[in-house]
């Protein structure tokens, strides 16, 4: 340990929580074509684990994994046919837990869409990627409004949205992001419907478990209906990690309902303090205000020795791929030390850590893991070593009480 | 002239959430930690087994209105926990039991084309099919299909599958980066599926994967299970682990390859088998009469005999005799979401049957149940068991085994540790693997290869 590090005294309240999103080679479309880039691996075991190693070498607390079910498009409501872009990917949650046995500390949160999936089947996956991590999975719902994709399961209809701001638009949003309030609810209930001590194993009755102890969950929504219980058992965390990435009131009140994480995209302080209050009102509406929901801001980076080289290998990039790159988040262009003093901007602003997209994964998630790291610790603003073995523990976030059992209790 | 040895092909079931599970051994472990999953596969590679495989049940199940507690309860999520396995495993081939009623196409479809990526082409789906409003409850779409419309469903389930496995060709990926090019192809993955079951199109998001499919299993018994086994499975999970009965189902499901173009070697039959070793035969009895008592308490006994009588015994004394009541003969039944019970089509001949030979012998409700249909395949020292296996084998009553210990994690280790090397020895098991994937430890032909053959057979 260097001597600066070891005078800097940790106050884990200070602390800024770091977490990374990967997706393919990176978030820039023409990132694939950088000598750094791995686009032939994309579809390899050994690709994902060394992105997470990576990850995990920088102490960082967890990785996001992109998902969708169609092809990546530049267009965000239709495919596209474009073939100068990275297009297939696998499936996030098998990826993770394909990395969780090669990681020992380092949340792994795979993307999962709830507008086409069964919850039923979610809850036990996310639920095993607990146990395979022992203790380390969260999981990132999304929705899709994507006909396109409505057609790869030909069981809803999905129109067409022509203009946000129309009715018609607003009211399929509303219901797409209330599905995914039901979804999260009933992925949760899932997740408690056996109680930590229900495996008894007791010989002399010859029971195995006890099934008092085993609940029904009972969910009955606007959407489905879900019986219960899981048939996978409470996984180690008792509930896994839940978060979402929100840009609208519609999907804030999605994160005030049910998750533990949301991930915002403001433009500066400024905007992130009004999210954050806006967020904190609904989570009080939502009655549960007395729970840790954290707020993360997203950032596309791209980090360089100097600003100078950052914008122009920006400017390279934006070349490459016939237009310039702009997405839901905002664009970090400069150095370690640079993007540190942002981060802790907007950390005054409210915001508890940040989710970070390297714009090339094999050049920004390195800068992320080996100089952001290393400057947010001299800053006393970064853990040093991993002070927990769960993702929850690394966030804060106490081992929550199984709703059912509570119930049990107070009935008696 | 003799003919040339087959090679036995060996697998391993993880230990399930039945009576055969022993719990409460002294040295079962947990049934739910990775730890028990790792060290399973872990000595299936050491024994240089074809794969692992996992069964499936998406409802726990009940009888007499509640959550039947008597067995193992609790499993992980079939992908999930075989995609953790891929990691601590190099060559073991990694099944997994999908059903196909509480599942859309597009998403089982890349699920397997995403393990088959992340375990270097190891992946193999046992498809099933379910009938049950009672599993339906725990999914969206629903539950319910007629019994005459599960395999109908199945068969357009897997046809679609494949459709998409094969939207990709394996070529597409050109990642050129000087001219620019990702994609050789602005359409690959392009499919349209109209069918009575699935009408869907669009694009598959998943390139072509090592294997190009899944090697396919299915587990059916039924004229319509067989023959869809014959039309396009690569293997069967069968239930006929006696020798008599095991060739003749063997001759029956290979004779019936002929018809769809195909050859007796690229279907094989896995029956599943329990063994029980010992240093001599006579001790090998001894502790597999033990385990039979394990697996059978009075408690349990009682609840199989509810499986043919459709009704509340536990009034009786599992010591004592059979009930003198017959069956209660009913549409709803005692037990839910157990398939076994639909064997027993009918329960008050069964039932008579089974109450002359306990008078017979003088069995008790219990003696009758570890008596009755629970003896294991294999007992014997090493030597004994390995010479059945591949006499069973070289006598055409199956290709191999799906091996189920009792005891989880460790019971397979002392196959690993005696009956393997004997077998190896003898010859009929590989000493070592010979290739990567699942498809090549089982003889078959990647789908790309075995295509122009099948083409031109049609």
């Amino acid at each position: 340990m260097s001597s600066a590090t070891s005078s800097t005294r940790p106050d884990p309240h200070s602390h800024l929580h770091l977490a990374v999103a990967l997706d393919g080679t990176g978030w820039h479309p023409a990132s694939w074509r950088e000598p750094v880039a791995r686009p032939d691996e994309l579809f390899t075991a050994g690709y994902w684990a060394d992105q997470v190693a990576e990850a995990e070498r920088g102490l960082l607390d967890f990785v996001t994994i992109e998902d969708g079910l169609g092809p990546q498009s530049a267009h965000p409501l239709e495919p596209d046919d474009r073939t100068d872009q990275v297009r297939g990917r696998l499936d996030a949650v098998l990826v993770a837990s394909r990395v969780a046995p090669l990681t020992r500390h380092i949340g792994l949160v795979p993307t999962v869409v709830a507008t086409h999936t069964e919850p039923f089947h979610i809850s036990k996956a996310i639920a095993t990627l607990d146990y395979v991590s022992t203790g380390r999975a969260g999981l990132r719902v999304r929705i899709t409004a994507r006909p396109d994709e409505a057609d790869h399961f030909g069981r809803r209809r999905v129109d067409r949205i022509e203009a946000y701001d129309s009715p018609d638009a607003q009211g399929l949003l509303t219901d797409l992001f209330d599905e995914a309030a039901d979804y999260v609810e009933v992925v949760r209930r899932l997740w408690d419907s056996w109680e930590d001590d229900a495996e008894i194993r007791d010989r002399a009755t010859g029971r195995f478990v006890d099934r008092d102890k085993l609940h029904y969950i009972d969910f009955e929504g606007r959407f489905f209906s879900v019986k219960g219980p899981s048939i996978t058992p409470r996984p180690p965390q008792g509930q896994p990690l839940v978060s979402a990435l929100a840009h609208d009131t519609v999907p804030y009140r999605l994160l005030a309902r049910g998750a533990d994480i949301g991930y915002v995209t403001p433009r500066d302080a400024a905007h992130a303090r009004a999210i954050v209050a806006e967020i904190r009102a609904e989570q009080q509406s939502a009655g549960r205000a007395g729970e840790t929901l954290h707020v993360f801001g997203d950032l596309l980076v791209l980090l360089d020795d100097s600003r100078g080289e950052a914008e122009a290998r920006r400017a390279r990039l934006d070349a490459l791929a016939g237009e310039p790159y702009t997405g839901d988040a905002p664009i970090f262009t400069g150095t370690a030390a640079q993007l540190a003093d942002l981060l802790e901007e907007l950390a005054g602003a409210g915001l508890t850590g940040f989710r970070l997209r390297p714009a090339v994964a094999g050049h920004d998630l390195p800068r992320i893991s080996r100089d952001l790291v290393p400057e947010l610790q001299r800053r006393g603003r970064f853990r040093t070593a991993y002070e927990a073995d769960t993702l929850r523990g690394l966030l804060g976030l106490a081992r929550p009480a199984n709703r059912y059992a509570a119930a049990a209790a107070t009935a008696v | 002239m003799s003919k040339p040895l087959k090679q036995i092909h060996l697998a391993a079931h993880f230990p399930g959430v039945n009576n055969t599970t022993v719990w409460s051994d002294p040295a079962a472990g947990s049934h739910i930690e990775f730890s028990s999953f790792a060290h399973f596969a872990r000595t299936a590679e050491r024994a240089k087994f074809d794969f692992l495989f996992l069964a499936e049940g998406l409802r726990l199940r009940e009888q007499g209105g509640q959550i039947y507690d008597l067995d193992v309860v609790g499993r992980p999520d079939t992908f999930t926990v075989l995609a953790a396995l891929a990691a601590v495993t190099d060559r073991l081939g990694l099944t997994g039991t999908i059903n196909s009623t509480f599942n859309e196409p597009y998403e089982v479809a890349r699920q397997f084309a995403s393990l088959d990526h992340l375990s270097g082409g190891r992946s193999a789906w046992n498809v099933v099919t379910s009938w049950d409003a009672f599993t339906g409850e725990n999914f969206r779409r629903g539950g319910f299909l007629p019994q005459d419309e599960r395999y109908s469903r199945a068969k357009e389930f897997l046809a679609t599958a494949h459709e998409l496995f094969d939207s990709w060709s394996g070529d597409e990926i050109l990642a050129d980066r000087a001219t620019g090019t990702f994609l050789r192809d602005a359409r690959a993955g392009a499919f349209v599926h109209q069918g009575r079951h699935f009408d869907i199109h669009g694009r598959f998001n998943v390139p072509r994967s090592p294997q190009g499919r899944p090697v396919i299993f299915q587990a059916g018994d039924s004229e319509e299970g067989r023959e869809f086994a014959a039309a396009g499975a690569d293997a069967i999970f069968s239930r006929y682990s006696h020798l008599e009965e095991g060739r003749a189902f063997y001759a029956d499901v290979k004779g019936r390859l002929a018809k769809y173009g195909r050859r007796p070697d690229q279907l094989l039959i896995l029956p599943a088998a329990t063994f029980v070793l010992g240093d001599t035969d006579a001790e090998a009895a001894e502790l597999a009469r033990e385990v039979r008592r394990q697996q059978v308490s009075g408690a349990t006994a009682l609840k199989h005999l509810e499986f043919v009588w459709n009704r509340d015994l536990s009034g009786y004394d599992p010591e004592g005799p059979l009930p003198d009541i017959d069956p209660l003969v009913s549409e709803e039944h005692i037990s839910r979401g157990r398939a076994q019970v639909r064997m027993y089509r009918d329960p008050v001949a069964i039932a008579r049957e089974w109450r002359e030979l306990a008078e017979a012998n003088k069995w008790s409700i219990r003696d009758l149940v570890i008596n009755n249909g629970n003896r294991q395949t294999f007992v014997g020292a090493p030597a004994t068991v390995a010479r059945t296996i591949n006499e069973f084998v070289q006598a055409d009553a199956s290709d191999g085994f799906i091996l189920v210990p009792h005891i989880t994690p460790g019971g397979l280790d002392p196959f690993a540790d005696k009956v393997v090397p004997l077998l190896q020895e003898q010859g009929v098991f590989r000493a070592d693997y010979e290739g990567t994937t699942l498809r090549e430890h089982l003889g078959l032909a990647h789908p790309d290869a075995a295509a122009p053959a099948e083409r031109a057979a049609s």
